[in-house]
């Protein structure tokens, strides 16, 4: 029993460090293939069309109504102290710092990486990869390595998005709904937002997870199974862990920007 | 090695190749040529790896023993660079048909052109309808790849496979599945792109009457090894017992219609333990 649990473990973890063996292998063999992206635009500009253009929708929604909940909570809590001239500070700070990066890199993996997994898992399943290479065009460089590009360049593009709109709803809650001053919402989230501090940090952070989010989603789907079961679980895998990565990073990162605060 | 095929006029020749996959030997220690400008059709069971084999040959996988050499070169040991370019003379048609699914009839023919040549669109224009012309799909330049029938798939990869003008194209199963219509059109297909551009072909398939129809050699492989050779003529006249359960289609013989497994009344007989 103890021995066939061992040997179970023993095997669980040298599976998964085969795995990120080979998920390490595939990133070189990516980011020495953006080379080639880069003198053909119009394939990085139809994946930027895919993974980004069509995102908009949601986090434009999404982002509205996580500055209007923002504007909200924020209020009810700082109006207690006779702090809601601050709203803004709050407003700003949180969509910059945290929310506009992580929150849009969930919907991101939701949307679009498990999109390019199901994508790539298909088009291994249907041979069209293997196709691919036996006309001599590299899979890596003609598929691979636009989509990890053009999600990497998204990412930020569509967390400044998020933030931008939530700081609109928080504003249009409050001071549209519960009266807080205008001027103030705006003059204070002017004079107390850094751009170094909080808005480049913040654009590091959404690079950092489309990096990473791009990354796990183009290798589940290259190495899926390909089988329509395989490309399920390797979609399902997709989501779950571009989640757990996107945050558990969140926490180092802030770690390491915000420390010194 | 063997009476009609000579190894200097052999395009592609495999020697002594063993593959394994996992336990299990897909090839064992086999030893093929094939003729330049003929049609050599490699027939056997299904699982035994005729696929595979046509992936060895194209450099995507590795064998465990022995060589392939394509054209005097040794194909795995072929710098990336040279594989590439060795694959642009070479056209492989897929059971699939393997189309990109995001693009049309036309830009699927187009797309090697693209890649791989400098060509003005308006010469890969003449170029790609030529193709099509070829097999007969010039009027559905504009279907995607769902709006085709599997024959019509195949006929446009077809010709995407000839879109560079290979020297040789390898056919992986491609009667499987069709109406003896399309069946029809694929054979004098194969034949006639044969003739007229003088092409090697490799075509894997167990389609008995198309492949005897148009094949100029065959091999017969089960379990690994090669049982059977020849020109169509021997391999029906053939005495081995392999090679005939395979041509009239015999549901047991040398090849066995059980999957190994253990004896049957104590298999029945013994208790409900799943394996």
């Amino acid at each position: 029993m103890m021995i066939k649990f061992l040997q179970l473990l023993g095997k669980s973890t040298r599976a998964s460090f085969t795995k990120l063996g080979r998920a390490s292998f595939f990133l070189i063999q990516i980011v020495s293939g953006i080379a080639s992206v880069l003198p053909r635009p119009r394939l990085l500009l139809k994946q930027m069309y895919s993974v980004g253009v069509l995102s908009f929708l949601i986090i434009t929604i999404s982002g509205l109504f996580v500055g209007m909940v923002l504007g909200l909570q924020g209020y009810y809590t700082l109006s207690d102290f006779g702090a809601e001239e601050t709203l803004g500070v709050m407003v700003a700070a949180s969509l910059v710092r945290e929310l506009g990066p992580v929150v849009s890199a969930l919907l991101f993996a939701g949307r679009a990486g498990s999109a390019l997994t199901a994508e790539i898992g298909l088009m291994k399943a249907t041979e069209q990869l293997s196709g691919m290479e036996m006309m001599a065009v590299d899979p890596i460089k003609r598929i691979i390595s636009p989509r990890f590009l053009a999600g990497l360049l998204s990412m930020p593009l569509l967390a400044a998005l998020f933030s931008a709109v939530g700081i609109i709803g928080g504003q249009l809650v409050g001071s549209g709904l519960l009266g807080v001053d205008e001027g103030a919402y705006w003059s204070q989230m002017q004079a107390n937002i850094d751009f170094q501090d909080d808005i480049i940090n913040g654009v590091l952070k959404s690079l950092v997870f489309g990096f990473v989010t791009s990354w796990i989603a183009l290798f589940e789907g290259y190495d899926s199974i390909p089988t329509s079961e395989g490309v399920s679980r390797a979609t399902t895998r997709t989501v779950v862990n571009s989640a757990f990565s996107i945050l558990g990073l969140d926490f180092i990162l802030t770690a390491l920007m915000f420390g010194d605060d | 090695m063997d009476k009609s095929v000579s190894p200097q006029n052999s395009l592609v020749s495999v020697k002594h190749l063993t593959f394994t996959r996992g336990d299990t030997k897909i090839f064992d220690d086999i030893s093929m040529e094939f003729e330049r400008g003929k049609i050599t059709a490699i027939m056997g069971p299904s699982g035994t790896g005729k696929t595979t084999l046509l992936k060895l040959i194209g450099g995507q996988l590795f064998p465990n023993q022995g060589i392939i050499n394509i054209d005097n070169k040794n194909v795995h040991q072929l710098r990336r660079a040279d594989l590439y370019s060795l694959r642009k003379r070479m056209g492989m048609l897929f059971q699939s048909g393997a189309l990109l699914t995001d693009m049309n009839v036309y830009d699927n023919v187009a797309f090697p052109l693209r890649e791989h040549t400098h060509l003005p669109e308006s010469m890969i224009r003449t170029l790609v309808l030529m193709k099509l012309q070829a097999v007969g799909l010039r009027g559905a330049r504009n279907l995607m790849p769902n709006e085709l029938s599997g024959g019509m798939a195949r006929r446009v990869a077809l010709a995407r496979a000839i879109a560079l003008d290979p020297m040789m194209i390898m056919y992986d199963e491609p009667f499987t599945g069709q109406d003896p219509i399309s069946k029809g059109a694929l054979v004098h297909l194969i034949k006639s792109l044969n003739n007229t551009l003088g092409l090697t072909s490799i075509m894997v398939s167990h389609d008995v009457q198309e492949t005897t129809a148009i094949a100029d050699y065959i091999y017969v492989i089960s379990g690994g090894k090669i049982v059977g050779q020849g020109t169509p003529q021997e391999i029906k006249q053939s005495t081995s017992e392999w090679v005939q359960q395979f041509m009239t289609g015999t549901a047991d013989g040398p090849v066995h219609f059980h999957y190994p497994a253990k004896d049957y009344v104590d298999d029945l007989l013994s208790s409900g333990k799943r394996y």
